[in-house]
């Protein structure tokens, strides 16, 4: 099993998922330069947070074009798994991997602050370690989250069950003041057809250890490489 | 040298936050004949060679970079 984080220039949350990665899950981790053109070898590749090429023109919009795109869009359509975090997920929606886009927060503010999301689907390669309706605390921090789509995407997300985690209050209420960026039916992570590709605005690498806050965020890790060793 | 002049818009269903915060802020400026305000991008592009495909070319453009028609439209003038 081999993960590796494509570092772009301006990406910013790179060392921290791999840090996640190495020292607290202990599994092979590398680093993947944006130039490189590729991705052989490895299971599951890692979008990281931060400001590609900065976020020029719109969030994920010139990345999406860097050399190491081609690879990392062939691996997913191979199967193999994508995760994209942050302006990682902004990447995945600029590059049509997944559907919809992210827009200004509502509120037109950065909001850094940690939340609450309830998992919509366990039944997920990223989610299978959590219970259905589990509450987890991970922190956000974005300028661009505003998840958005028209009707017929956000219908066929919400019948195939690709909607994996949603803004949420602390006892799992979907009430306004938990929705910290004016997403569309409070989505924060969604999955593509196959469930291979997860892309999502929260941290779960700034969550992964109790000192630092909260520790809810290791279950996706936890999920996805229980998912490749039983692959 | 053609010039091409290039306006983005976010598309009219979805909701423009920043032109929200400036519609309300003409209107406490006094400007009670402010119905709406729209936020979108103007970009000039200078092009070589002649003015053959210019149309295609700049929509390709549009399309694959300088706007996401997922939440944009774009339109364009090719001034020679």
């Amino acid at each position: 099993m081999k993960f590796g984080v494509v570092q772009f220039p301006g990406s910013n949350c790179d060392q921290d998922a791999y840090f996640v990665l190495r020292d607290v899950m202990r599994v092979p981790v590398e680093y993947i330069w944006h130039q490189t053109t590729s991705v052989k070898g490895f299971d599951c590749i890692v979008l990281p947070g931060g400001f590609s090429y900065g976020d020029y023109l719109r969030t994920g919009a010139i990345a999406r074009f860097s050399p190491v795109m081609e690879a990392v869009q062939e691996h997913a359509a191979r199967g193999k798994y994508l995760i994209g975090i942050c302006n990682g997920f902004q990447i995945l929606c600029e590059s049509g991997l997944l559907p919809g886009a992210l827009v200004r927060n509502e509120g037109l503010k950065f909001v850094c602050k940690f939340v609450h999301l309830r998992v919509e689907n366990s039944d997920t390669p990223w989610t299978c370690e959590a219970k259905e309706g589990q509450i987890l605390r991970i922190p956000i921090a974005h300028g661009e989250g505003r998840y958005v789509a028209d009707e017929e995407t956000l219908a066929e997300l919400t019948g195939s069950r690709r909607i994996l985690v949603r803004y949420c209050d602390a006892e799992g209420r979907y009430t306004p003041g938990s929705n910290p960026n004016g997403s569309v039916n409070h989505i924060a992570g969604i999955a593509n057809e196959t469930f291979n590709v997860f892309g999502l605005m929260p941290h779960p690498e700034r969550a992964s250890e109790k000192i630092l806050g909260s520790a809810d965020g290791r279950i996706l890790f936890e999920s996805i490489i229980k998912t490749l060793r039983s692959g | 040298m053609p010039q091409v002049k290039v306006y983005v818009t976010l598309k009219p269903t979805l909701l423009d936050a920043q032109g929200r915060v400036v519609h309300n802020a003409l209107n406490s400026l006094g400007y009670d004949n402010v119905e709406q305000v729209r936020i979108g991008k103007y970009i000039e592009l200078e092009l070589t060679g002649g003015s053959q495909n210019i149309e295609r070319d700049v929509r390709e453009m549009c399309e694959k970079l300088l706007a996401n028609p997922v939440i944009e439209n774009y339109r364009f003038e090719v001034v020679k």
